[in-house]
């Protein structure tokens, strides 16, 4: 959490040398709270103060990255506890598990598809980040031979289930080369984890049964000198995870509680009759950092990987549809060609209107800079030009035989210009709203 | 070391609202449902109340309807083709309440009736004892041309009556106050016209305990992050103390995810996309428990599977010992 420039001061020598290039220490901490000045400008800082600054300059919750051989993942590092007051930074990872005792064929199919798959959500490509392998059998060369395998299959960043220190070894040297999680440190292994850890330089989860107990290990953990944790605090089902993710999220950004400002890791298929998909769910909106799923099924993943998506979108910046003529309904030459914005809502409320509707149509979406039409209208960003380029730029003659183009009726203003800008064209006004577009058509529009 | 849970000290709460009436309150259902008063964020029992299960209404129309999915017929199969038995199926699916919403036009492409809404609903009224919501097909003229004999029709059943805008919501408000009903106070996704929209019904007169806010909603995909944060932003705001946040919320996340394209077509859609099947339920389910997670105290849903998924999540939520 940052510090304020009156807190700051507090910690400084308050002596006004100068030192620093700044009249008055005072002057100095507003400029070290608005982060235009460096810590180290001051050379009278006691130890013990520049170490609270520091800390107290540090993200609330720890930024944890894994690599694969191509592709990363960073959880962490977030900030608030609703996306409306910022954003969510770091989508949370999901991976699938494979364990080392099943067929190895069979796992190499799976892990083959399950790479391959990515679905275009709104001109984003969406996938799966990655495969957590698991030391089901035991033994440290079937681990390493099934490690090898995934690897061999995907690029994509791992994490290893293997929670006895051969096991763990076993598998970090067939994934030499990336940086998977390793997981995980208990309190009976934690030390002989914790070397392993260090020594390949990979970030380590940590399992504990309760927050306590798991506040007394990351401290360990610490001490040991590691720094990239993962929590894994044994959350089970809706409630229980719902309450600890609260809690561990609370701790960290509001009471910037460090030993437990890690990310979260969790396994919402793991339990006996759980709803996976509804739980994964959960732990998107509420507070997970890497989630590991059991269930490899397309029709599951592509509505979680969208909810994620859309969770994580900036508030401040949403999300934009990319700008171009769209196909609805199979349209032909004789169809009606519409034109709207790139905000993804206001795109989706009109083609799904249209859809409805059972016409075929065109929609020009032109490059709105994401606004909505009136708002972008407002600002200058819808307008005949505009319009007119984006029309010429996405081949709309050679799209419509008839040379009409209908305009959404709040900027029914805009017909004048628009005539101006594309000579030849009959410019026609819609209705004002998405709804109305189906009677419109019908009275308006005769194929 | 022991770590503290942090607690948040809310100064306000939910308020409590209660739909149908049982014979003792002179109606005829068979149970009434509370929603509302909830005195901390969706299900954080260890720092406040959570005194009210989250209530799923299963929506039915007043005939069968020319454009749901396949997959919704395929479900609800005969029970579709009479208002009354559709009801007893949803009641038999688990549902908390019918959400009947009326057609703007019959079967045979004629216009609506007062008479036939009235009909229909007493029609349901009868086949369940479900406390009952009815909405109108959403065009203010015909809204209000069905919606005032309805409201005579269920008169001391206190049905939740649908669906106040901004542009039209005198004559609904007023035939509710009239008939001893609620009313559903809808606005497009805006914290403050929420806030506008129910301080202008209850200026009418409306007792706030009669008042259930719908802050609308998008499908997952389509604007659901609008309407999870509106609703979020809605619930603190009523924790904080905001009077006219502290409606309980409504979300039709049913009508909403069964319009998309995802769960409506199954051919011509890209391969990434899955079984179709599971997809439409995948779609309609997440869309509604992250509203739930977002602190909705009624959802609106359109598959059985949808309500008996949602249902146990709701049971584990309120668990204690879970």
């Amino acid at each position: 959490m940052a510090l304020s420039g009156l807190e700051i001061y507090k910690l400084l020598p308050q002596t006004n040398c100068k030192d620093c290039g700044y009249p008055t220490c005072l002057a100095f901490a507003m400029k070290l709270a608005a982060k235009q000045a460096a810590l180290k400008d001051c050379p009278h800082i006691s130890d013990e103060a520049a170490e609270k600054l520091e800390t107290a300059s540090a993200p609330p919750i720890h930024l944890v990255e894994l690599h694969g051989e191509d592709g990363k993942v960073e959880v962490g590092n977030e900030t608030v506890m609703y996306r409306h007051e910022k954003t969510f930074y770091h989508r949370p990872g999901i991976f699938l598990r494979v364990r080392d005792d099943e067929d190895l064929d069979a796992l190499k199919v799976r892990v083959a598809e399950a790479d391959a798959y990515s679905v275009d959500y709104v001109g984003i490509d969406l996938y799966l980040d990655g495969f957590a392998v698991e030391a089901t059998s035991g033994n440290a060369d079937n681990f390493k031979k099934t490690v090898a395998a995934v690897i061999a299959g995907s690029k994509k960043p791992l994490i290893l289930i293997a929670p006895e220190p051969d096991l763990a070894k076993a598998g970090l040297e067939a994934a030499e080369g990336s940086r998977p999680l390793l997981y995980a440190a208990n309190a009976e292994n934690w030390e002989a984890m914790a070397d392993i850890a260090k020594n390949a330089d990979v970030p380590l989860a940590v399992h504990a049964e309760n927050l306590d107990d798991m506040v007394d290990l990351t401290k360990k953990l610490q001490d040991k000198g590691l720094e990239d944790l993962v929590l894994d605090p044994a959350a089970g089902g809706y409630l229980q995870s719902l309450h600890t993710f609260t809690t561990l999220r609370r701790l960290a950004v509001k009471s910037n509680f460090r030993p437990l400002g890690f990310p979260i890791i969790s396994f919402p298929g793991a339990q006996d009759g759980a709803d996976e998909s509804l739980l994964t769910a959960q732990h998107i909106a509420k507070y997970g950092g890497l989630i590991v799923i059991e269930k490899f099924e397309p029709a599951v993943l592509y509505p979680l990987l969208v909810l994620r998506q859309n969770i994580y979108t900036d508030p401040q910046k949403p999300i934009q549809v990319k700008p171009g003529i769209y196909e609805i309904n199979n349209p032909t030459e004789d169809s009606p060609l519409m034109v709207t914005t790139n905000f993804s809502i206001t795109y989706f409320s009109i083609a799904n209107e249209i859809e409805g509707t059972g016409r075929p149509g065109w929609l020009l979406v032109t490059d709105a800079e994401g606004m909505s039409v009136l708002t972008a209208w407002a600002a200058g960003k819808f307008d005949a030009e505009r319009i007119a380029k984006d029309a010429k730029a996405f081949g709309a003659e050679d799209k419509v035989s008839h040379k009409k183009i209908i305009l959404p009726g709040h900027v029914s203003v805009l017909s004048g210009e628009l005539e101006e800008e594309l000579p030849g064209w009959e410019i026609m006004v819609g209705p004002r709203e998405a709804v109305d577009i189906g009677s419109y058509l019908k009275a308006m529009w005769q194929e | 070391m022991t770590v503290e849970t942090p607690k948040e000290k809310w100064s306000g709460q939910v308020r409590e609202v209660t739909i149908g009436a049982t014979a003792e309150d002179g109606g005829t259902r068979s149970q009434t449902l509370t929603i509302g008063g909830e005195s901390t964020l969706p299900f954080l029992h260890f720092e406040g109340n959570v005194p009210h299960r989250t209530a799923l209404a299963i929506e039915i129309r007043d005939r069968k309807p020319d454009d749901w999915s396949p997959l919704l017929l395929e479900a609800w199969g005969e029970a579709m083709e009479s208002p009354a038995a559709w009801a007893k199926a949803a009641e038999e699916a688990g549902a908390d309440l019918i959400y009947l919403k009326l057609s703007l036009k019959t079967a045979d492409g004629e216009e609506n009736t007062p008479e036939n809404a009235r009909r229909v609903v007493r029609e349901v009224l009868d086949a369940t004892g479900l406390p009952l919501a009815v909405g109108g097909p959403g065009q203010a003229e015909i809204d209000n041309e069905l919606l005032v004999p309805v409201a005579e029709e269920a008169q001391g059943e206190r049905i939740l009556l649908g669906i106040c805008e901004e542009g039209n919501y005198r004559t609904i408000v007023a035939t509710a106050m009239a008939n001893d009903h609620l009313v559903q106070s809808k606005t497009p996704m805006d914290v403050n016209l929420s806030k506008q929209l129910v301080i202008l019904i209850s200026d009418m007169g409306m007792p706030l305990e009669r008042i259930v806010m719908d802050p609308t909603t998008g499908a997952l995909g389509y604007g659901i992050e609008y309407g999870y944060s509106v609703m979020e932003r809605l619930r603190l705001a009523a924790l904080q103390g905001d009077s006219m946040t502290q409606q309980p919320m409504l979300v039709n996340p049913g009508e909403e995810a069964w319009k998309v394209k995802e769960s409506k077509i199954g051919e011509g859609v890209p391969e990434s996309w899955g079984d179709w099947h599971n997809r439409a339920l995948e779609w309609e389910a997440l869309t509604a428990s992250t509203l739930i997670e977002s602190g909705a105290d009624m959802l609106i849903l359109r598959h059985p599977d949808t309500l008996k998924r949602v249902k146990a999540m709701i049971d584990a939520l309120l668990d204690s010992a879970a």
